[in-house]
């Protein structure tokens, strides 16, 4: 099992009571901050131990590695608006709130500062383009960042937390398993075989799968996360051996940044103890920002990055092969190629009506059909 | 961002010239830009292979909570 990223694995949480912390002023922050929070506290983003200081802003942007040189893409930053919190310097703390949680954690300020919005965009998206959601969510945060340390101080429980294993504990649990080479598979739909040919590839050559669905805010017409992993655990229940399988969610926002978020996919992963982490087509893209491959070429840059990144290109049904197949095991042309498509089997469902089987399992698809409303609305 | 100049951090090392050369001999098109960029590259592997672990064991009470989730979940038995 690969060491957590940085050799330690962070456990931000409240370890002995605060007495004051009901007096610290109190700073609310939205749902993905606060999922950062989470991150951050339970090792998910190991090594980071709080939002990043100004020197690891910048390192980040121009080298995708924090200051002490570990590799790190994606900048995990708390913004707010100077006008609203005037009273606070660096040496103070906050309390963070959020709506579901009320306190949820302490921020000890360590360094406030401002950014430059178009180069951050520029750096980790490759454009400055405003329909670039993650563009665009840059254009809308405030010009202060806080940089420092968080202490978790709870959490309320939440739905799916059945499934919301910490880094420790799948850690744990892939020991308990006697698995040594894990291999995870980052989600954001049911699986379709394309998906399942790409799983069961990967785990013949690993101890264990690690399915890793992404959890949390939705656009209209995604399936609903309840779906997700209602679909995932019917296709394990069915067509994997329970004990070479496991799923836990993961609560993180997409930013669609391509190439750099595949590097931190991979991090994260490494984190919960995984040894390959498979990286597919545009992984993470959204429209025609990043080449098709960009997300697989990115990681010639890491040497160090201490997961193994296992690529997968296009792949589709043969019917001359009778299998699912890629370009490098397939010789036949294109007329014989049905490729997985997500919108195909989308529109299907959305008319109640069960994919073929060689899109998707059966079983998967009554599964998916027995939710009155299987999209978001 | 803007706001500073670069003040990227680097240092000198010494590596014997026959060495030199074969490194460079050896990146010409390669996706290397230079000595340096292939030597950081080296080292980078090296030296992430040799970081240490340190791991914080469950208790036993939060072990026996763990596995109590994990066999809910059908992962243990």
């Amino acid at each position: 099992m690969p060491k957590p990223h940085g050799g330690k694995l962070i456990d931000r949480h409240l370890k002995k009571e605060l007495s004051s912390v009901e007096e610290l002023p109190a700073f609310e922050i939205n749902t993905n901050l606060a999922e950062d929070v989470e991150n951050i506290a339970n090792g998910v983003f190991s090594p980071l131990e709080g939002f990043l200081s100004r020197n690891n802003l910048e390192n980040v942007v121009k080298e995708k590695r924090l200051e002490n040189d570990t590799p790190w893409a994606i900048p995990i930053l708390l913004d707010f608006d100077k006008q609203k919190i005037k009273a606070i310097k660096e040496g103070d703390s906050l309390v963070l709130t959020n709506k579901e949680n009320g306190l949820l954690a302490v921020l000890n300020i360590d360094e406030i500062y401002t950014f430059d919005k178009k180069i951050l965009a520029q750096a980790i998206y490759g454009t400055q383009d405003t329909n670039h959601p993650g563009v665009a969510n840059v254009y809308n945060m405030k010009q202060s960042l806080i940089g420092g340390k968080i202490t978790l101080l709870d959490r309320r429980s939440r739905q799916f937390d059945e499934y919301n294993l910490s880094p420790k504990e799948t850690r744990f649990l892939f020991k308990e398993k006697g698995w040594k080479e894990i291999v995870a598979f980052q989600t954001r739909n049911p699986p379709h075989i394309g998906h399942e040919y790409v799983q069961k590839t990967a785990l013949t050559f690993t101890d264990g799968l690690f399915i890793n669905p992404i959890i949390g805010k939705k656009k209209t017409g995604d399936f609903k996360d309840e779906v997700i992993l209602a679909s995932y655990e019917t296709l394990m229940k069915h067509y994997y051996l329970k004990e070479r399988a496991v799923m836990s969610i993961l609560r993180t926002s997409m930013k669609y940044a391509g190439p750099r978020e595949a590097i931190h996919h991979a991090i994260m992963r490494k984190n919960f103890g995984c040894t390959h982490f498979i990286v597919g087509r545009d992984h993470a893209g959204v429209g025609t920002y990043y080449g098709p491959y960009d997300a697989h070429d990115i990681f010639s840059e890491f040497p160090d990055l201490g997961i193994i990144p296992v690529f997968f290109r296009s792949f589709s049904r043969c019917k001359k092969c009778d299998a699912v197949v890629n370009e490098k095991i397939c010789p036949h042309d294109d007329k014989y190629h049905i490729n997985f498509s997500g919108k195909k089997i989308r529109e299907l469902l959305t008319k109640g009506q069960v994919p073929p089987e060689d899109m998707m399992r059966k079983e998967v698809a009554e599964t998916i059909l027995r939710f009155d409303h299987p999209f978001v609305e | 961002m803007a706001e500073k100049k670069d003040e990227k951090k680097f240092t000198t090392i010494s590596i014997p010239t026959p060495l030199a050369e074969k490194i460079k001999k050896r990146i010409e098109g390669t996706g290397f830009t230079s000595l340096s960029s292939y030597v950081t590259y080296v080292l980078r592997e090296v030296i992430s292979g040799m970081e240490e672990e340190t791991e914080e064991a469950f208790s036993k009470e939060d072990e026996e909570k763990v596995k109590e989730r994990l066999r809910a979940l059908g992962y243990l038995d």
